[in-house]
């Protein structure tokens, strides 16, 4: 039977005017394992102390069992959590730390002594009753930590990063505890993790999230293998992003070929298309549908990464199980249900912008020269913030709310802080075959998309150049 | 030019000196005025006095009341206004605290003065209540030893903590009372020894508060006044012996915790 057991609507939280999580919409079944993937600050580990009662949501509801939680305190809910840093309380033995939820629940004292050894059973560390915590190791104290929480039977058991503090080895094997735990428990997981990898091994649900908002929810093969756009394909596994278009409803084209699809998409729409490196076969030129040089082979134990260089030097990954000599001349091809066509990323920057005194636009923080005339059809430029319209009437601008359109490729940046210029942090960045596709993010929260050839750091601050004829001005609508 | 270098044996010369010259010497001259009469025979008699004469064990004993008291509403005091300053978020929390630490940078004896006259004006007579004057004088004067290490200790406890408590099932009083106040022991331990102690042999105040009463610092005091030197030594190691004990037996009970560390002292 599968039941919802918890239900989080229109979850919104903001901190200080930022927005953190938004639109946030999630059903969880009872004993499914859910894991919320994503880079750190894109708002998992927020929203699940919204479900544990840390954070109270800024809008929203919280449904456990149907009844609206979200604004009872942490101690009312039946929902136990293992933290980051394990959280274990140093004055307390090994034995009173499992405890503590049970003492107050005022249990019998034999009751307890059996839940706790039972418990420590299950985490494997019998006879762990009377030490203390600062004499346990890292992987001990994560599974005292566990047995703290689920001594007390939760509904849901919420685990934060659990497994961050752990050397490889030991996260490995904590992975597939964790796992057979919960088949062993059938306690509802919600796990919250950055790396990809322990996402898709150990759930049954994984929500990928980025920016405050769910990118795809889905099971791990399906978010493997088809990413609904160009971030959840670039941040699980690896993969080729290439901008492309559709050449008929179920042909695509990029890389300059086009490549039958299994994606039923309207004829000439812009379109992201991804690749998996896996998914690239090698063969000769002759049988290819598209043909490069090998830039670079790799042993990577279980296969060879080969990068080869196309003309019209885009890059494709490609991961075989052969090796390829460099500078040879290969031939590759891509079986249909090996492309995975989403919807393109952001084309035009859309601001809402405001005329200066002096004729400038103003919009995201900076100053641009812009072509004011555009605003009225036939007009030509007058003195300061004016036109003169065909009719010969001067009209002054100064003060007009305008929006801002900015096609993608026409934004560029550098790393100088130039008088009226615009200026952000990258706050991400997607490789696409032969240029990147930043997003840099203003200190008044605008976003401006745009696609360098060379590769910036995540966080670099730059400034952002836009040349006056790319900007489109149009009149804002003002309703009455 | 050439380089000096010290050797670590070399650096500690000076450090031993100075321990040897003012604490290791004093303590040897103390105690052997203490086990000697005036003539410079060993005796025992020092000793055998102190527990035997009503006079001294009286004191000892005031001595003690005045100090349990002082440290109690120090104490009372000092917990919940740490406790504010530390762990509610107030933007000026540090502030705040600068404001409680404030008085000791003024000159003690223009500090004591000043309430003096203030609880003159009051009390009318301040011989009228001799313990109280020096309960209220003495918390003045050691409050921010109190707080200091009190707000040290809750300043540092981890907030994940208080959490897990409340995500196991804790309201906020057991919150407080099974984890804030267990971790914050340390700094009551060390806020007492910091209180307790110079309460018992603070005797200056006293004298300044026209006080008749007397506790081990002022008992001190008088037997070197009538040049008594050896019965005085002997009181001074009795209250040294006291103070090591008290030391020990507090220290002893956090020895093993590690965030202890946050505590000073």
């Amino acid at each position: 039977m599968s039941e919802n057991i918890i239900e989080l609507k229109n979850i919104k939280k903001v901190f200080d005017d930022t927005v953190v999580v938004e639109d946030f919409n999630l059903t969880v079944k009872k004993g499914e394992f859910v894991t919320f993937l994503g880079p750190s600050g894109c708002g998992k580990t927020t929203t699940l102390r919204m479900i544990a009662g840390f954070d109270l949501p800024t809008e929203g509801q919280i449904l456990l069992n149907g009844e609206d939680i979200s604004q009872l305190p942490p101690n009312k809910r039946p929902i136990n959590t293992v933290f980051q840093r394990y959280a274990l309380f140093p004055h307390l033995n090994v034995y009173d730390n499992i405890a503590f939820g049970l003492n107050l629940k005022h249990l019998p004292e034999h009751e307890i002594r059996e839940k706790v050894r039972n418990v420590l059973e299950v985490v494997d560390l019998e006879g762990f009753e009377e030490r203390r915590i600062s004499t346990l190791s890292g992987g001990q104290q994560q599974r005292i930590a566990i047995a703290r929480a689920i001594v007390n039977e939760p509904d849901i058991l919420l685990l934060d990063e659990p497994l961050g503090a752990l050397d490889l080895k030991m996260r490995k094997e904590m992975q597939l505890e964790l796992k057979a735990m919960h088949d062993q428990l059938g306690i509802t997981f919600i796990y919250v993790t950055h790396d990809q990898e322990e996402a898709l091994t150990m759930s049954d649900k994984v929500v990928v999230m980025s920016d405050g908002m769910i990118q795809q929810t889905g099971t791990p093969e399906e978010i493997y293998n088809e990413p609904k756009n160009a971030f959840v394909a670039d941040f699980i596994g690896e993969s080729n992003i290439f901008e492309g278009r559709m050449a008929a409803s179920m042909t695509v084209k990029f890389l300059g070929f086009p490549f039958p699809c299994v994606d039923n998409v309207p004829r000439d729409t812009r379109v992201d298309v991804v690749v998996r490196p896996e998914d690239v076969l090698i063969t000769t030129p002759e049988k290819g549908q598209i043909t490069g040089v090998v830039d670079s082979s790799v042993f990577k134990g279980m296969y060879y990464e080969i990068t080869a260089l196309l003309e019209g030097d885009n890059e494709v990954v490609i991961q075989s199980t052969r090796s390829a000599r460099v500078g040879d001349r290969i031939g590759m091809c891509i079986e249909p249900d090996g492309i995975h066509v989403m919807p393109a990323g952001v084309l035009v920057n859309v601001f809402d912008g405001e005329i200066t005194k002096d004729g400038r636009v103003a919009f995201a923080g900076g100053n641009y020269e812009c072509d004011l005339t555009q605003l009225y059809e036939g007009s030509r430029a007058g003195e300061d913030a004016s036109v003169i319209t065909a009719e010969g009437e001067e009209i002054s601008l100064a003060g007009m709310p305008v929006t801002v359109e900015i096609p993608v490729r026409a934004v560029s940046m550098s790393d100088e802080e130039r008088e009226y210029r615009a200026s952000g942090n990258i706050i991400s960045f997607i490789y696409k075959g032969n240029h990147y596709n930043y997003t840099v993010r203003t200190a008044s929260e605008e976003d401006f998309v745009l696609d360098e050839d060379y590769l910036w750091n995540e966080g670099d601050h730059v400034s952002l150049m836009i040349p006056s004829e790319e900007i489109v001005l149009k009149r804002k609508q003002v309703k009455p | 030019m050439r380089t000096i270098r010290f050797s670590r044996k070399q650096l500690c010369i000076p450090y031993a000196l100075f321990l040897f010259c003012f604490v290791v010497l004093p303590l040897a001259v103390i105690v052997y005025y203490a086990f000697t009469d005036g003539s410079g025979h060993f005796t025992l008699a020092n000793l055998i006095s102190f527990f035997t004469n009503g006079n001294t064990i009286g004191t000892l004993c005031y001595s003690i009341v005045t100090a349990a008291a002082v440290t109690a509403v120090c104490l009372v005091i000092a917990y919940p206004t740490a406790y504010v300053l530390a762990r509610s978020g107030l933007k000026r929390g540090p502030v705040l605290l600068m404001l409680f630490i404030l008085p000791m940078w003024i000159n003690f004896t223009l500090r004591i003065t000043a309430l003096k006259e203030i609880l003159t004006v009051i009390e009318g007579n301040l011989s009228l209540h001799p313990f109280l004057n020096t309960v209220i004088a003495m918390t003045y004067d050691f409050l921010p030893f109190m707080i200091l290490p009190l707000y040290t200790t809750l300043l540092e406890l981890d907030e994940s903590l208080l959490e897990a408590a409340r995500d196991l099932g804790a309201g906020e009083a057991e919150v407080f009372l099974r984890v804030t106040l267990p971790l914050s022991m340390p700094g009551v331990v060390s806020g007492i020894t910091m209180t307790f102690l110079p309460a018992m042999t603070n005797y200056v105040i006293l004298d300044m508060m026209y006080n008749s009463t007397y506790i081990m610092g002022s008992l001190i005091g008088s037997y070197f006044n009538i040049y008594d030197w050896n019965n005085g030594s002997m009181i001074s190691l009795i209250l040294f012996g006291l103070i090591c004990l008290v030391s020990w037996v507090t220290g002893r009970g956090g020895a093993n915790d590690a965030e202890n560390r946050g505590a000073i002292l």
